[in-house]
């Protein structure tokens, strides 16, 4: 059992990083304020069904071995 | 009787919102807060064939200030019965498991995957967030975020406390954020916490023997884990149409992961079990994700399509994709599709059973959670508007889980009985927001 981030895992880390700075150099993408009619309903937001996703990630975080990635880890339940 | 029935909402809402308040030990003038006030609520479903039943209720609560500070609060209450699979294989004859309690014994039958049925808890927690614009001069573009997390159940407490920037770029095309989670869970299992690999006694429970030779089998009465999480998020505006989010989180848990309700077989060389042994895992995970999602707004309907990929120093390595498509009717009605997929590899540790004779490795478990496994959800959500203006939705998903072989192969009798049974849930559930 090793407990140090492994290579493969630093490959991940160091990909993402690169894709991040690579896209917030791109200045060209975006819109303009007064274009932002689609972008500002409600069902455009990420987490539009906020309490859905809190109940599918409750049900997943105890199911499933796997949390995280959207916000916090799942938790509060002593189910694994 | 007109005006009654025309005050019944504002009225539920208002005291809900004293409720809220007096929770919070807020002295807001409920008159004037129940304008700005936006209520969530849900009843969920959850119920698995033969096995775990779960009931969710959950008030959620967002109000708005003038600065644009935001606080949201939400209780959730939920219910747990029925059983779950201790790990134990099946056999083919009945067996009998001492409750992890100590108190009495269950029995499974014969070519049956082994139950556990103490699974019985009633849980609440109470989450707040508040989130707030920075207003110095240099840091205009910066929002804060912290917030708290309260959850007890009978044998668990989990108390965890959080922190967000996030920095708007680029014309508010480009947020940038950073947060940091730390929390603390604390398990107290009733007849206390077993042994690693102790072997389950099973026998008369009434007896003093019986009770002298399970206390053998416990090492203390409660035990507790730590988790700090860190959160690197960018999300990006690519047109009018489209907004994209990539995720990097990192999770790093350290104290008592092990399941005290779990066991592993030990088995002859004929597939016959000898006796069980309390799971042991190791006391620290990393955990690493990588999320991306992209919303994209066709002429009418809305595709949210999103994908992570998880690895951790177990040897778990996992894919989620998860598609919704909204798709607007007439009159502000919407059905929303959703389908998910998700697959995962074992944890290094993880064994369906161990043979007798052969080394007892340091960690091993033999929960299907942490095995080889895919997934699938399948589901539909149908809203529509009140009269009132208020909100109403209905959702009913269709869960399964397959567990797989992580390539152990089954021995004698073993090969006659199901090792990976499938898992059916159905998921229902309504929200009414106002």
């Amino acid at each position: 059992m090793s407990h140090q981030i492994k290579p493969h895992n630093l490959i991940f880390v160091l990909a993402s990083i690169t894709s991040l700075s690579t896209l917030t150099g791109c200045a060209s993408m975006g819109v303009e304020p007064w274009e932002r009619d689609l972008l500002a309903k409600k069902e455009m937001a990420l987490t539009s069904s906020p309490i859905d996703t809190a109940l599918d990630d409750h049900i997943y975080f105890s199911k499933e071995a796997s949390s995280g990635g959207r916000s916090f880890g799942g938790g509060g339940c002593g189910c694994n | 009787m007109q005006l009654e029935k025309h005050n019944k909402t504002p009225n539920l809402k208002a005291l809900l919102t004293t409720a809220t308040c007096a929770l919070l030990g807020s002295a807001t003038n409920s008159a004037s807060a129940q304008d700005n006030w936006e209520l969530d609520t849900a009843l969920m479903y959850y119920g698995e064939s033969d096995r775990v039943t779960a009931i969710e209720a959950i008030i959620a609560g967002q109000k708005t200030y003038d600065n644009d500070e935001v606080l949201s609060l939400k209780l959730t209450l939920d219910s747990l019965t029925g059983a779950s699979a201790n790990g134990a294989v099946a056999q083919p004859q009945a067996q009998t498991f001492t409750r992890p309690s100590g108190n009495g014994s269950y029995t499974e039958n014969a070519g049956k995957t082994p139950l556990d049925d103490t699974f019985k808890d009633t849980r609440l927690q109470l989450t707040g967030q508040w989130t707030q614009p920075l207003t110095y001069a240099e840091f205009e573009d910066y929002t804060l975020s912290i917030g708290g997390n309260v959850s007890k159940e009978y044998d668990y407490l989990s108390v965890s406390i959080n922190g967000n920037l996030a920095r708007d770029l680029n014309n508010k095309n480009t947020t940038l954020s950073a947060g940091l989670a730390y929390s603390f869970d604390k398990i107290e299992p009733e007849g206390g916490i077993p042994k690693p690999l102790a072997t389950m006694v099973i026998g008369d429970n009434d007896s003093e023997t019986f009770e002298q030779a399970f206390e053998q089998t416990r090492i203390r009465a409660d035990d507790d884990k730590k988790t700090l999480d860190l959160l690197l998020g960018l999300t990006q505006v690519i047109n009018r149409r489209m907004i994209v989010q990539l995720n990097y989180s990192y999770s790093s848990v350290d104290g008592y992961t092990t399941d005290p309700f779990k066991v592993i077989s030990v088995v002859d060389s004929e597939g016959y079990t000898q006796r069980y042994l309390y799971e042991n895992r190791p006391n620290e995970r990393v955990k690493h994700a990588f999320f991306g999602q992209a919303k994209y707004h066709f002429e009418s309907t809305i595709l949210d399509a999103s994908y992570r990929f998880m690895t951790d120093d177990w040897e778990i390595d996992s894919h989620t994709i998860d598609l919704r498509y909204y798709i607007p009717l007439s009159r502000g009605h919407y059905i929303e599709p959703h389908v998910r997929y998700y697959t995962q590899s074992a944890a290094e540790f993880y064994q369906p059973f161990l043979i007798q004779g052969q080394v007892t490795p340091t960690y091993v478990s033999a929960d299907y959670r942490i095995g080889d496994m895919n997934a699938y959800t399948l589901g539909i959500k149908y809203g529509m508007p009140l009269n009132s203006g208020d909100r109403l939705a209905f959702r009913v998903e269709y869960y399964k889980q397959s567990p797989k072989s992580n390539g152990t192969n089954a021995i004698g009798v073993l090969n006659d009985v199901e090792l990976y049974e499938e898992i059916n849930a159905v998921i229902a559930q309504i929200t009414y927001s106002f």
